[in-house]
């Protein structure tokens, strides 16, 4: 049974893989590239470095002068390979999404065997919501969706506040949730808030070549994208395991 | 046998053993997937992960 439940967490990841490359490639993926076209050396480290001895304006006037020369304007480092622009980017967008929805698949069942509660698709749609809340709502409260070329925090900082969220925000909709007394439901809350209420790591300098409009198109797609990604994995997740039970004659 | 409709409980088909291996094995393969595509700061990674990176809202760069 052991081995069924990995599968369904297998399974559903590909799923919810495949079905969000659909509905990336439709909705978000344009947006990362025409963003591309406005990046530069925004994220570049030194550029920042050198952005605090300088106005704001300039910093951003030099990170576009460095764009020009960048050929792969989405790569890192100096040389290092990166899928070409078009089917072959394409093609591992849809394998690290595929690799993506695997790895939360197997969190969201996890999460489902530890607390032993039945399972089926509606609750597997369920258990789905409560990992958009964790993994994409939360976070996102703090740290915007990001788009190439937008200025933001140091990266190690804004990683460990991701996770400090998702962690915090799974304890507290799993004292929300799973738990009848009060004081559990109140240290539920608690854990929600605190990371909203300690705060994000926000960049020093906000100003970006990356039109508004693009970044506010980016917040409801990713969103949207999202939800959709983890009602399709939560759904079949649910129904992979409820099926796999039954064949065991459970 | 339940009918295929009808909600089930996978605790209820393992031990309590069982069910810890089950999950700890979920967890931990589910971590460390999460961190090589998500979080892992190889530029190679990062190039190859990159649209997923920015569309699932990790951050990035």
């Amino acid at each position: 049974m052991i081995a069924r439940i990995l599968f369904a967490a297998i399974l559903a990841g590909i799923a919810a893989g495949v079905f969000t490359t659909a509905v990336q490639a439709y909705k978000v993926a344009p947006l990362i590239l025409e963003a591309e076209t406005y990046e530069g050396g925004a994220h570049d480290h030194a550029a920042h470095d050198d952005a605090s001895s300088s106005d704001a304006g300039e910093a951003v006037e030099e990170a576009h002068d460095d764009a020009a020369g960048d050929g792969h304007a989405h790569s890192h480092g100096e040389g290092v390979w990166a899928p070409g622009d078009g089917l072959e980017r394409t093609a591992f967008t849809l394998l690290t999404n595929v690799l993506t929805g695997v790895a939360f698949g197997f969190l969201l069942i996890a999460a489902v065997v530890f607390t032993g509660r039945e399972i089926s698709l509606k609750h597997g749609i369920l258990w789905g919501i409560g990992g958009f809340a964790a993994f994409s709502l939360a976070p996102s409260l703090g740290l915007p969706p990001e788009l190439p070329g937008m200025p933001a925090g140091d990266l190690v900082a804004r990683q460990v506040w991701w996770w400090s969220t998702v962690v915090l925000t799974c304890g507290g909709l799993a004292c929300l949730v799973l738990t009848k007394q009060v004081v559990w439901k109140v240290l539920g809350l608690v854990l929600l808030i605190a990371p909203h209420v300690i705060g994000a790591p926000h960049p020093e300098i906000v100003a970006s070549n990356v039109p508004a409009i693009l970044a506010a198109e980016f917040a409801s797609a990713t969103l949207a994208m999202a939800a959709l990604f983890w009602v399709v994995l939560g759904g079949s997740a649910g129904w992979f395991l409820q099926r796999f039970a039954a064949d065991e004659g459970v | 046998m339940l009918e295929n409709t009808a909600a089930t409980s996978i605790g209820g088909s393992l031990t309590s053993h069982q069910r810890i291996a089950a999950g700890l094995t979920a967890a931990l393969l589910g971590m460390f997937m999460l961190f090589g595509v998500g979080f892992a700061h190889s530029d190679v990674v990062h190039n190859t992960a990159h649209d997923t990176r920015h569309a699932f809202t990790f951050p990035c760069h």
